[in-house]
């Protein structure tokens, strides 16, 4: 692949920003790195290449993930009484390929959600489909692997 | 009325529903559990799977009927058997894959002994050295003792009992809700489709099955969800259809009247309709061509009739949960006194257009997967009951909304508000936990 070191870095740590958004809460400008065609996928299982008539643990394009995230600012959702917080602790993105100008990234990761006297733990690998965007990146799809998918979970509030 | 009953000082099992309350040790007591698994569980007809999920002889899938891990499997004549999934040998489990094919027989991991696919033993090695021992006069040796099962219209139940009331006395007209489903195929045909869902709470099963006939709590409880939905669709522009999404969550802010008149049935043996007259389904956007299909199928009148009966929910007690539209199925499951799984399924009804399995995969996953803004606010509230019960306090959990009286009579028609659905719910839960 042709994609210089600078580059391979700047996707990378647009990962990372990516997740601490995420871990701090700062969920308006995180729904702002997707496109506007841009999909937050939960399969069932690491081998689902289908969305749409297989089911998913979420499969949310731009107004579902503001659905979502306006959801949680409501005074009378009660499962986020208290609030649940999270934390990804992630491998380093690596770049699987490149068609164009679309990356296509990989990252292992374990991802934590904590609520209450609480705490969950996952490992999922995280798949992003990142555009260029100005200076920085934008996503067209991310992609979470969880480990355990298909086996019974408790409720999952934040985003893996 | 006595408040204070000392929590130690609990009725008897079957006496634990009191006409228009019940005991929280039905949702708190280990042993009262232990009664469900021996008793309910093995006396109800409990379902197993679906025909869709076992197309070809050897073909099964594993589950559990309680406590007792089962093998839904196609019998080479291509009827559907119920096995226990437990060597008679030691008890250890014959198939540990949730699906596949088994070949031509059941062959245990550890010793290697082998049966029939209907559960019939075939082999047992060195059995020279059981010559002279009682093997042959105990229960060891007679195989795995299939369950008593019935399909209906591709619906397989199994009772755990060997004695019991039969299939079509324990359901009677609940069937209907059955055929309705399939009926909604043009070929009378469902298959499951898509996968499933899987959610596991901390909590007793019965509140789960409760909350699928209650319809008083959505608009409270559900409140961020619909209010979410109702502000998104506010600047919705009137050309646009709404997203299905939105179409199906915005019905969650309907209102107590809403459903009082949508109605409710309860029949016998502890099955129950909730929204006979409608339901939060009832007003989707008609699929284009559908309707013509069934009609060519079912005729005018038929298709009439299945496409109207669109119930919030029908429960087949014990522990299935169906919608008619969407196509949902579910299956509420004891793990534990306090924990409980729910499997969500979506049927497939073939040759119907893509559009009716996509919608039930949508809304399955917008309501019921482990990530939705919907089941997240019920979930919270059924684990702090289970976690808030159990302290001094008032041990009886209210079930008195529209009581009126004797609910003898069966089946019977209340408006969509009432308890009754519980009250029938815990009739039947008594009569089959009652000792013999």
């Amino acid at each position: 692949m042709n994609v210089s070191n600078a580059t391979r870095e700047a996707l990378a740590e647009f990962i990372y920003e990516e997740a601490r958004l995420l871990d701090e809460k700062r969920l308006d400008q995180w729904q702002d790195l997707f496109t506007s065609d841009g999909v937050y996928w939960i399969p069932l299982g690491c081998d689902q290449q289908d969305p749409v008539d297989h089911a998913s643990i979420t499969y949310e394009d731009r107004l579902l993930l503001k659905l979502r995230i306006d959801r949680l600012q409501q005074p009378r959702a009660y499962s986020q009484q208290p609030a649940s917080r999270c934390l990804h602790v992630l491998q380093l993105p690596r770049l699987e390929g490149a068609d164009g100008r679309m990356y296509r990234m990989r990252t292992p990761m374990i991802y934590c959600e904590a609520r209450g006297d609480e705490q969950w733990t996952y490992a999922a690998v995280a798949r992003h489909e990142l555009v260029p965007h100005e200076d920085t990146f934008r996503i067209r799809l991310k992609r979470v692997d969880l480990l355990n998918g298909d086996a019974p979970l408790p409720a999952i509030q934040l985003f893996p | 009325m006595n408040h204070s009953v000392p929590y130690r000082q609990a009725p008897a099992a079957d006496q634990l529903f009191d006409g228009d309350r019940v005991h929280r040790d039905v949702y708190l007591d280990p042993q009262v559990f232990d009664l469900e698994c021996e008793r309910l569980f093995a006396r109800g007809w409990v379902y197993v799977g679906h025909a869709s999920q076992v197309p070809n002889p050897g073909d099964f899938i594993t589950t559990w009927i309680a406590r007792l891990p089962v093998i839904m499997i196609r019998q080479p004549d291509g009827q559907i058997q119920v096995l226990p999934n437990r060597c008679a040998h030691k008890g250890a489990m014959i198939v540990s894959q949730p699906s596949g094919n088994a070949g031509k027989l059941l062959r245990c991991p550890y010793h290697a002994w082998t049966y029939r696919l209907d559960g019939s033993t075939l082999g047992i090695p060195l059995r020279a050295g059981y010559e002279g021992s009682r093997l042959l006069q105990t229960e060891a040796a007679q195989g795995l003792e299939r369950l008593a099962s019935e399909t209906y219209r591709g619906f397989v139940f199994a009772r755990a009992a060997p004695e019991g009331l039969p299939f079509r006395e324990y359901f009677g007209d609940m069937l209907s809700v059955l055929d309705n489903l399939a009926d909604r195929s043009p070929q009378g045909e469902l298959r499951i489709a898509g996968g499933s869902l899987r959610s596991v709470i901390a909590c007793n099963w019965k509140m789960y099955i409760e909350n699928v006939v209650d319809a008083v709590h959505p608009i409270s409880t559900h409140e961020s969800a619909w209010q979410t939905a109702r502000d998104a669709a506010q600047g919705w522009p009137d050309e646009t259809p709404l997203p299905t999404e939105l179409a199906q969550l915005l019905p969650f802010g309907s209102g107590h009247d809403f459903y009082r008149d949508a109605g409710a049935r309860v029949h016998a043996h502890g099955h129950c309709i909730l929204g006979i007259r409608g339901s939060i389904h009832s007003g989707y956007a008609p699929v284009p061509g559908y309707e013509e299909s069934l009609q060519a199928a079912l005729g005018e009148a038929r298709t009439k009739a299945v496409l109207a009966f669109t119930p919030q929910n029908s429960v087949l007690f014990p522990t299935l949960a169906l919608k008619s539209s969407p196509q949902t199925l579910r299956i509420v499951r004891p793990l534990d006194v306090g924990r409980t799984l729910v499997e969500i399924f979506a049927l497939e009804p073939v040759g119907a257009p893509p559009e009716l399995l996509r919608r039930t995969l949508t809304y399955n996953r917008l309501v019921f997967s482990p990530a939705s803004i919907v089941a997240h606010d019920d979930i919270h509230v059924f684990e702090t009951m289970q976690r808030a019960l159990v302290h001094r306090g008032n041990p009886w959990v209210s079930l008195h909304r529209e009581h009126h009286g004797e609910e003898r009579e069966l089946p019977a028609e209340a408006s969509g508000n009432s308890e009754l659905p519980m009250r029938n719910f815990y009739r039947a839960w008594s009569a089959l936990m009652a000792t013999d």
